[in-house]
């Protein structure tokens, strides 16, 4: 029934459901009749090229890219890691985008309107752009929680969104990275909606080694994204 | 454990200053838009608009379209296309569905030429807050309707759903418009590709 090749599928226990019930908004919202498989052509096997060239030179530093008249406020992070297939092997040059709500826990989105101050300094978003060897690293502050209403009492925990291309449109991943230890987690159903086992690769750790001296806690988070079938496919 | 692929997770209703920031007016500057084709690009002028219905039929006002195509001589700006990329044309559109008063995506493009022996097509990807992974379906044109009787993928698709497949052409004033509604659930739920 599958028609893939030469893209590993896309591993439908680890991502979450189109409808899943504990997150209201896919009720009406997630596709509902069995996807078709498609055996991958040309047009999946190309995809956007965005590179080194795609990015200025303050996109990778959300802690400077919208001052105003200082700094942002909050606990300054360094957020780093590789992109890799889900054999191992380094995607390269590959764009990743972030997005983020603000230390209180606020979006400038105009649409967002959870009552908790907006900062002057802090728009938070940016973008960066993986090395030869798949890896990343870009300077934030530490997202708030903020409340949304999809539960009585529902909170998000601290998180930052990802937006990421990989070789070919096939690759396209949008996601989420969460903090270590947050208590939210267990009770959040979008975490909650990717599969037990997987949604764990969402947490980063907090890494040592990444953090700057004096300067900023550093956060390791690896993403993976999907891999190539292992037999070679006949067109 | 043993899962080896980072899960989707949704775009959320907030990532219009990130992914779409210039369209919604934010001073962040855009990687791409909805103008695809510049003067110098080859190839007939098309527009495809439409509006991501939800199982309500109500427009989705905070959904995010995103289009990849070849260029007019089917040609893709990457480098696995063995002929070579078209950089003038990098084929790759975003659009958010809420800017338009009427809360339709619009692409401003050139119509692609066939690929491989498929009918000419376009890939899009759909995302918004309430989807916890993108979707992709395929655009194909109304005006091909020899071509789409032959396509290998068309063809893997239920006859009574192919229909969802196919943007209606309209030769407006203001030139060629192709439409495209998404129907995330209900009858005619748009089909969605496993790629
Ligand atoms: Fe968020």
């Amino acid at each position: 029934m599958t028609a893939h090749g030469p893209f590993s599928p896309r591993d439908w226990a680890a991502h979450p459901p189109y409808v899943y019930p504990g997150y209201k908004s896919t009720g009406l919202r997630g596709p509902t009749q069995p996807l078709i498989p498609l055996k991958q052509t040309l047009s999946e096997l190309t995809g956007p090229v965005f590179g080194a060239e795609s990015v200025g030179p303050l996109d990778h530093d959300l802690t400077k890219n919208a001052r105003v008249n200082g700094e942002p406020l909050g606990e300054r992070i360094v957020v780093g890691g590789r992109v890799l297939d889900e054999d191992g092997t380094p995607v390269p040059n590959t764009l990743i985008e972030v997005w983020q709500a603000n230390a209180a826990g606020r979006y400038i989105h105009k649409n967002d309107q959870h009552d908790a101050p907006l900062d002057p300094n802090f728009r938070g978003s940016g973008r960066c752009v993986t090395d030869a060897d798949g890896w990343y690293r870009f300077y934030s502050i530490k997202p708030g929680a903020y409340p949304w209403g999809n539960h009585p009492n529902a909170w998000r925990p601290n998180h930052i969104h990802f937006s990421l291309f990989g070789p070919a449109f096939a690759t396209r991943l949008v996601t989420q990275m969460y903090f270590p230890g947050d208590p939210l987690l267990d009770l959040d159903p979008i975490y909650l909606g990717a599969g037990e086992g997987a949604r764990e690769l969402l947490i980063s750790n907090f890494d040592l080694d990444l953090t700057e001296e004096g300067f900023a806690l550093g956060y390791r988070f690896d993403i993976l994204l999907r891999g190539r079938d292992a037999t070679p496919s006949q067109e | 454990m043993g899962y080896k692929q980072s899960p989707s997770q949704t775009v959320g209703p907030y990532f219009a200053y990130a992914l779409t920031p210039e369209q919604y007016g934010y001073d962040f500057k855009a990687i791409t838009g909805n103008q695809l084709a510049d003067e110098t690009v080859e190839g007939e002028r098309i527009r495809i608009l439409g509006r991501v219905l939800d199982g309500a039929g109500s427009p989705v006002d905070d959904a995010m379209v995103e289009i990849w195509q070849a260029d007019a001589q089917g040609r893709y700006a990457h480098p696995a296309d063995p002929r070579g990329s078209n950089l003038a044309f990098r084929g790759f559109g975003r659009h958010g569905t809420g800017t338009d008063p009427e809360l339709r995506f619009i692409f401003d493009t050139v119509k692609p030429g066939a690929v491989e022996g498929q009918a000419p097509h376009i890939t899009m990807c759909v995302m918004a807050r309430g989807m916890l992974s993108h979707a992709f379906t395929r655009i194909y044109f109304s005006d091909e309707t020899e071509a789409n009787a032959t396509d290998p993928v068309l063809a893997t698709v239920p006859q009574d759903r192919r229909a969802t497949l196919i943007a209606r052409r309209e030769d407006t004033q203001a030139g060629i418009v192709y439409r495209f509604d998404v129907h995330l659930q209900g009858d005619d739920e748009t089909v969605f590709f496993d790629l």
